[in-house]
């Protein structure tokens, strides 16, 4: 797996949010997304996810061997996690996972799975309205356990977690690097300690 | 931007033709009130009041007609992505606007010494009411996404899904209409009609024509200035 | 299909669950009606001539309550985007989440309305065709609601704005299946306002899922 984007640009409204912006993250690699408020972190995201249209520039995903990914193929093969949380009141923790999982195509017993995996498992039956901040920040991350995809594209996945759920999301991202996965996070904080960071200016 | 080379050619050709359409359509109007008013016989069982079709009727042809160019319109931003096509729907649907509202007014007004009320449940004003609400629903539209680009989609895909229920409410308001033995104040258009009174109502839909392209060039010139305005400001702020 | 099934769920359980949802669509329903009497007086001659009508008001009312509801929340909180990447088209999710809008709008309201019928006074023989004509109709409903709804995604705070796109392209509705319960209340044939009401809904229920689909694919690019 190969993620390479080259002279993106992006135009939001009327607005260029970036543009001449070069990445190129191979197998095992993670990007880390820096800049201030409104510098094109999140657009950046969504664009990586396929849900943004580019105004100019080339972006592929190639496979092992080097054929570049499309259509729902390439829908299969990334992780996407929002920086908001998709919790509602009226349904249950497990059940908000079980909704993820069919629409991941996720075996329905990974569900359970994914909650021990983010210490989420006591608080299965709980309704979403009583979770707090750093819950259900773990509760969004939790569906990148219900199914392996090779690229994780993470919206500022630090907010609202103390430091063990940290270690744990960090434990969990390492791992995935280790199996030859690519992340692309966003962040205002360090994150992934060690791995390359890409700084994204106003208007840059 | 790219987008905006072609609209460069069109602001162009848009500007010597406006005053020859906006001139031309004030003549027309003209000479089509005088031909109403004074030429065109009385009718004989209407009497004066009748002239009032000769503003009336054309007015109603345009509520429609200016819907359906603003779906065209919409139609062509939608498949061709062409910036000008959103233009000319956007700027045309207050037109059609006040088309649709003089042709309510002038309805109202005609309704008065023949009915001796200020409304009737006549099919074709009420289909034209409902017209005029569809105008105002698409102006919201526009008005309520601040957005201009994601204002101009919304606005495309709901004048297409007002098109293709303008005939099916004009239908049921008939029906409607017929069921409850309404009245059929303006009959007025038919073949039965004399030449007399065919060319001022003619002259007078002609005149409107020409009036809406003039009107249509004067708002999109603006709102292609607003958009270029905007970009410039937008422009600017990323540099400081 | 097993996405479609767990969406369909999902926006099932959020509707029936949610205090905006299908409680709010009945009690609101039952509301109108019951003022109506108040405000007109209860000459039963009055009310019974107006009911038709005004059960069709009410439920026009009624189903516009959900709507807002249907796609604004997923638009916000990047549930919508989640769908796109989803291999579910985006035409099926917006009938998993219109059919799931009726079930708890208009199919509750077509069984409500029998029972508010003595209220206005509406002959018994007309109750079948009142059932059935919002039994046939309100899908209609829904299916127009959700277009314009995925158009409303785009407008910030904007549910009101819903209700001036919706009301006037309902009109159809309002008069097909108002004239189905006149007639029948008046021992007419209801048959051909209803086979009109029903040609009006299948319009509806394709045109609306594929402008909605539309409208929400449009916040791509």
């Amino acid at each position: 797996m190969r993620l390479i984007g080259e002279s993106l640009a992006s135009l939001r409204g009327e607005r260029v949010v970036f543009r001449n912006l070069n990445l190129d993250v191979a197998a095992g690699q993670a990007l880390v997304l820096h800049g201030p408020n409104g510098s094109g972190k999140t657009t950046l995201l969504r664009i990586l996810a396929g849900l943004l249209a580019l105004m100019s520039g080339k972006l592929r995903l190639l496979d092992d061997h080097g054929n570049p990914l499309a259509g729902e193929q390439r829908d299969r093969a990334l992780h996407f996690i929002t920086h908001q949380d998709m919790i509602r009141p009226q349904l249950r923790v497990r059940e908000t996972l079980r909704f993820h999982a069919a629409l991941l195509g996720a075996p329905v017993r990974e569900v359970d799975r994914a909650l021990e995996a983010w210490g989420l498992g006591a608080l299965a039956d709980l309704s979403g309205a009583l979770l707090s901040a750093g819950q259900r920040r773990r509760l969004s991350l939790a569906r990148l356990s219900l199914q392996p995809r090779n690229v994780w594209l993470l919206d500022e996945p630090l907010v609202a977690l103390d430091a063990p759920s940290r270690q744990n999301l960090n434990d969990i991202c390492a791992k995935h690097l280790g199996t030859g996965g690519i992340i692309v996070a966003a962040s205002h904080e360090t994150f992934l300690a060690g791995s390359r960071t890409l700084y994204l200016g106003t208007g840059a | 931007m790219l987008a905006y080379a072609n609209p460069q050619r069109f602001l162009r050709l848009a500007r010597t033709l406006t005053p020859w359409t906006l001139g031309a359509g004030v003549l027309l109007a003209a000479v089509g009130v005088f031909l109403g008013l004074f030429v065109a016989p009385p009718d004989y069982q209407q009497g004066e009041a009748a002239r009032i079709i000769y503003v009336h009727v054309p007015a109603a042809w345009m509520a429609l007609f200016v819907y359906v160019c603003m779906a065209i319109s919409s139609a062509v931003a939608f498949i061709w992505k062409h910036p000008l096509a959103d233009v000319a729907a956007k700027a045309s649907a207050p037109i059609g606007c006040v088309f649709t509202a003089l042709a309510l007014v002038t309805g109202m007004l005609w309704g008065q010494p023949m009915w001796g009320a200020w409304w009737v449940w006549d099919a074709r004003l009420t289909s034209v009411l409902i017209l005029f609400f569809l105008y105002l629903g698409y102006i919201v539209l526009w008005g309520a996404i601040e957005e201009p680009t994601r204002a101009a989609r919304a606005a495309r895909i709901l004048a297409l899904v007002g098109v293709v229920n303008v005939p099916i409410i004009h239908f049921s308001v008939e029906w409607w209409s017929t069921l409850h033995q309404g009245a059929t104040v303006f009959r007025t258009d038919g073949p039965s009609m004399s030449t007399s009174m065919l060319i001022p109502l003619l002259t007078m839909a002609l005149a409107y024509n020409v009036l809406y392209a003039a009107f249509l060039l004067i708002r999109m010139r603006t709102e292609i200035s607003e958009r270029r305005l905007r970009t410039i400001r937008l422009g600017l702020e990323a540099v400081s | 299909m097993r996405t479609f099934s767990a969406l369909f769920w999902r926006e099932l359980v959020l509707n029936v669950r949610s205090s905006g949802g299908a409680a709010l669509s009945a009690a609101f329903f039952a509301l109108i009606i019951v003022l109506t009497p108040l405000g007109l007086g209860p000459n039963s001659a009055i009310l019974k001539s107006m009911a038709p009508g005004l059960f069709w008001i009410a439920a026009l009312l009624a189903t516009l309550l959900g709507l807002e509801r249907m796609l604004q929340q997923d638009a916000d909180d990047g549930t919508l985007d989640l769908l796109r990447l989803s291999p579910l088209p985006m035409e099926l999710v917006v009938v998993a989440k219109m059919v799931a809008h009726w079930l708890t709008s208009g199919f509750i309201v077509a069984f409500l309305a029998p029972l508010l019928a003595p209220m206005l006074s509406l002959t018994q023989d007309a109750l079948p065709i009142l059932a059935l004509s919002l039994l046939i109709g309100t899908p209609g409903l829904s299916a127009i609601g959700a277009a314009a709804a995925a158009l409303g995604t785009s407008v910030q705070r904007g549910g009101m704005v819903l209700a001036v796109l919706v009301l006037p392209l309902n009109v159809p509705f309002l008069i097909f299946g108002a004239s189905a319960v006149s007639a029948a209340q008046s021992g007419n044939d209801p048959w051909q306002a209803l086979s009109f009401l029903a040609a009006a809904s299948l319009v509806a229920m394709v045109v609306g899922p594929l402008a909605a689909a539309a409208a929400l694919r449009l916040n791509e690019d």
